[in-house]
């Protein structure tokens, strides 16, 4: 073998499509796909004559393709297609798809409706005459023909999953129908073998079962398509082309055809098309589509851009760095869409049952036909053949199998335009469940960003307090401690001077050392000045008072006396009192972790309205904590920001990543909340228990339709009715039952979550409308 | 001597059932098809999956190509449950299905329905 052959194993078979030029009959056809099997590289070349249409499989470069087609003596040009143009195609084979269940419906119950309004008004549905036998022969064979064309797929559908050991819906609705048709005939050709009562024809039952069957599926197809219309909308918020400019020129590209390191220029009211970084200009760029932040933010030079953004009032000249699936809209759409179609736990038992179904429909049949000929009145024979048939056709195994795929589509889809990314079906069970939610204070109760508020040197200190803050914010300079920002902002904002340090050494859960300017400066809590045996004195009162007031204070001292004290605030976020009280409201106790002092942290769930609080805690002990609550059979859920509360999030029943959307979050979180708020874990909750509601009804509803519906159809009334179900209501209801399981899960795209967050969803939702 | 005839009919029909659709069917392992090469394309048509067992070899990633031919939405998505990974699958396209690296074992795959059915046997 050839090394050029072994590359081509190696190398992926990826199938790209050409539109041809010049091709008008088959020797066209031959001579384009023998002059490609020539071409190194190419696995397989396949010419469609009637849409003009190139296919070829391998390794082989574009160039390399459309040269040998030109060499050939025609033209060639790649089609290429986004996923935008992609879901297009898609609908419109939907469409193509839904009219022609109509046109079979129609023909099938064209036949079938007269029949039986014949059968209904009196007419003789018996055969015993040759003059009969003539006529319902002329009716059996055009039944066959509605058999046929109608419902043909249904019978090859049944053939090919019979051969592969496979039973489906297909084979419940051929057996059926081709029963009813099969004794039908039966009696028309030989009416003698059946006693005179029998001698009843049903080609009226298979005729409308397969027109009904056809509509029911036209039906689902409808309310199916609006299950998916969340990606829809996200789809919508990519623009088909990006305005390139290349060498001073500007050029109107295809989306799939802009490259990483291309410069882009988007205008007022444009969409970003890619996602980048801002290299001229600046503007005020509306994101709430992505991070669900109503208010746009201002960019300029330096600023990342993401793909789905629309660009508000001037205009930006970016570098493209992801591009086509890499951007962060196709991640979050590419993650709903595996979500949507991802398995929940509660369905497995349905999906236990799917996989016997139908073989035990048809035994359960078999036994009631058998049931009804041994112990069951005359015209036996009849009567075997309705039951049967009946069984057989109102079964839906549809119904069953739809119950919590189309819940969890439609719910999470919803999820995403609120903000709310679920990772998978297990993730969105759980957070039905959650009873407690365990919250990381900092960032997600609080602003993130603490604010210096107080300083205060002792009297002892040989300096000003502005003195002190200088020598405190020039030895911050080495911290990485949030609190450190505060200090240095402080120290900025007073325009102080920031000293030379040296020997910096940051002492874990104590505080900081080093020296500055020549002297020995010491910053922590208290366990740091007892370890360097300073004596606090009266100030241990004031940092208690100042830490119930939910203030953050430290100890300073200066060469090694007592030199004063520091405190910071982070603001509580704006929102974090109204969405702890939504999440209690949903009967969830939420217990908040810190590593703040117990002063500090007891003031900040005070404020909150919080019950338990968990404090001083070193970075490990929050997935220690969730363990401990697991533990005592609690279902833990934990919002943190997705990049330092990674184990935490990880440990958790389900962890809510509050990341604004970061790579990171979306990566590793069961929930990511685009929008940096306690409203999405309240809306996430919320949207749970609604799906959940949603699957359980479906199912309960498809359990109850079948446990019913198939004794009734063996019969079970007619001891009270003296009637046995006709084949005909069977197959109707079994039409409808899938299109109701799809119909009420498609009521969950009316959730609305009571709360701030259902703004933020009508204005995506009109956004993407507009789109 | 009908009633007999007619009656036993029915119970080997039952028999054959039984047989066919779950005894038959476990055997059906044996006729599974490996999918080591990236031409193999596993066809959705029909209500079945051509092949629909199919195996892998355990411990490597690897990729399988479905085409979708059959329009109606059960046939749109392919679910392999246990591995936490499922396509939507679009009309006339060779779909590429990326699995990751899988213990040995059967993992079933199915439609949402779970009418469409196979078997990926990793070994």
């Amino acid at each position: 073998m050839s090394d050029t052959s072994k590359e081509n194993e190696r190398a992926p078979a990826e199938s790209r499509t050409f539109r041809l030029e010049g091709v008008t009959c088959a020797g066209c056809v031959r001579s384009i796909e023998s002059a490609l099997d020539g071409v190194p590289g190419v696995a397989e070349a396949r010419v469609n004559l009637a849409d003009r249409t190139l296919v070829v499989a391998g390794s082989a470069s574009d160039d390399e393709c459309i040269a040998a087609v030109e060499a050939a003596g025609y033209g060639a040009e790649r089609v290429r297609t986004s996923e935008r143009e992609r879901r297009e195609q898609q609908h419109a084979e939907e469409q193509r798809h839904y009219r022609s269940l109509l046109l079979r419906c129609f023909l099938a119950l064209g036949l079938g409706v007269p029949l039986m309004a014949w059968g209904l008004l009196g007419g003789e549905m018996m055969v015993n005459t040759p003059g009969q036998q003539m006529a319902w022969g002329v009716v059996g064979l055009l039944t066959l023909g509605v058999l046929v064309y109608c419902g043909g797929h249904f019978f090859t559908g049944a053939w090919r999953a019979f051969l592969h050991h496979n039973a489906n819906m297909d084979t419940l609705v051929a057996l059926g129908t081709g029963a009813a048709w099969l004794f039908s005939m039966a009696v028309v050709i030989a009416p003698q073998m059946l006693p005179e009562m029998s001698r009843h024809v049903y080609f009226e039952a298979s005729a409308m079962i397969i027109g009904l069957i056809n509509l029911g599926q036209a039906l689902e197809l409808r309310a199916r398509g609006r299950t998916s219309a969340a990606v829809e909308k996200l789809l919508e918020l990519q623009d088909p082309t990006a305005r390139v400019v290349h060498d001073g020129e500007e050029r109107d590209l295809p989306l799939e055809e802009v490259q990483v390191g291309d410069l882009i220029r988007v205008r007022p009211g444009e969409k970003i098309p890619v996602d980048g970084t801002v290299e001229e200009g600046r503007s005020l760029v509306d994101e709430s589509m992505l991070t669900g932040e109503p208010v746009p933010v201002n960019k300029g030079e330096g600023d990342f851009l993401s793909a789905g953004t629309l660009n508000k009032n001037g205009t930006l000249l970016f570098r493209a760095e992801k591009v086509g699936a890499d951007t962060r809209l196709a991640q979050i759409i590419e993650m709903v869409k595996n979500a949507q179609s991802s398995r929940v736990p509660i369905a497995r038992l349905a999906d236990r049952i799917s996989a016997i179904f139908v073989p035990t429909v048809m035994i359960i049949a078999v036994l009631a036909a058998l049931a009804w000929y041994n112990f069951g009145p005359e015209p036996r024979a009849a009567h075997v053949l309705v039951v049967l048939t009946a069984v057989l056709i109102i079964a839906c195994p549809c119904a069953l199998g739809l119950a919590t795929p189309m819940s969890v589509m439609v719910g999470v889809g919803k999820g995403a335009e609120y903000g709310v990314l679920i990772r998978n079906g297990k993730a969105l069970q759980q957070a039905s469940k959650l009873h407690t939610l365990v919250v990381d204070k900092t960032g997600t109760l609080t602003e993130g960003e603490p604010r210096l508020t107080e300083i205060e040197a002792d009297d002892s200190f040989d300096g000003t307090e502005e003195e002190l803050l200088e020598l405190l914010a020039s030895l911050e300079q080495g911290s990485e401690h949030p609190l450190a920002a505060a200090v240095m902002a402080a120290a900025r904002e007073r325009e102080l001077e920031f000293l030379r340090t040296e020997d910096f050494e940051a002492i874990t859960a104590h505080g900081v050392a080093g020296r500055v300017d020549g002297r020995a400066v010491l910053l922590g809590n208290r366990k740091l000045m007892q370890r360097e045996n300073i004596d606090t004195g009266s100030w241990d009162k004031r940092v208690k008072q100042l830490g119930e007031e939910g203030r953050t204070a430290m100890y300073a001292a200066v060469d090694g006396r007592m030199a004063g004290i520091i405190a910071v605030s982070d603001p509580l976020r704006e929102d974090a009192k109204a969405a702890v009280a939504r999440l209690q409201q949903l009967g969830v106790r939420i217990e908040m972790l810190t590593g703040d002092n117990e002063g500090t942290a007891r003031a900040v769930a005070r404020q909150l309205g919080i019950d338990r609080v968990h404090a001083e805690l070193q970075p490990e002990d929050k997935e220690k904590i969730i363990g401990e609550l697991q533990d005592s059979g609690e279902q833990v859920g934990m919002a943190g920001d997705g990049i330092n509360d990674a184990p935490a999030l990880a440990r958790a029943d389900v962890g809510f990543a509050i990341g604004a959307g970061t790579d990171v979050a979306i990566e590793t979180a069961d929930v990511t909340l685009m929008r940096s708020s306690l409203h999405g874990v309240a809306d996430a909750i919320a949207l749970s228990r609604a799906t959940l509601r949603n699957i359980k009804q479906n199912l309960f509803g498809a359990f109850i339709y079948n446990t019913l519906g198939i004794p009734i159809a063996a019969g079970v009334l007619y001891p009270f009715t003296g009637a046995l179900l006709s084949p005909v209501i069977a197959g109707a209801a079994m039409a409808m039952s899938s299109v109701t399981v799809v119909t009420n899960a498609n009521r969950l795209r009316f959730f609305q979550p009571e709360g701030s967050n259902a703004e933020v969803a009508t204005s995506n939702s009109v956004k993407s409308g507009e789109a | 001597m009908t009633t007999l005839v007619i009656n036993i009919t029915g119970l080997l029909l039952i028999v054959a059932i039984v047989w066919w659709f779950w005894v038959a069917q476990a055997g059906q392992e044996k006729a599974s098809v490996s999918v080591g090469d990236e031409q193999t394309e596993i066809l959705v048509r029909g209500g079945v999956y051509e092949p629909d067992h199919i195996r892998l070899p355990a411990g490597e990633a690897a990729t399988l190509y479905f085409r979708r031919e059959d329009p109606s939405p059960c046939a749109e998505y392919v679910l392999f449950p246990d591995l936490e990974v499922s396509a939507q699958l679009a009309v006339d396209e060779r779909t590429p299905v990326r699995l990751p690296a899988a213990e040995p074992g059967r993992y079933p795959f199915t439609c949402q329905m779970q009418m469409y059915r196979g078997t990926l046997t990793v070994e």
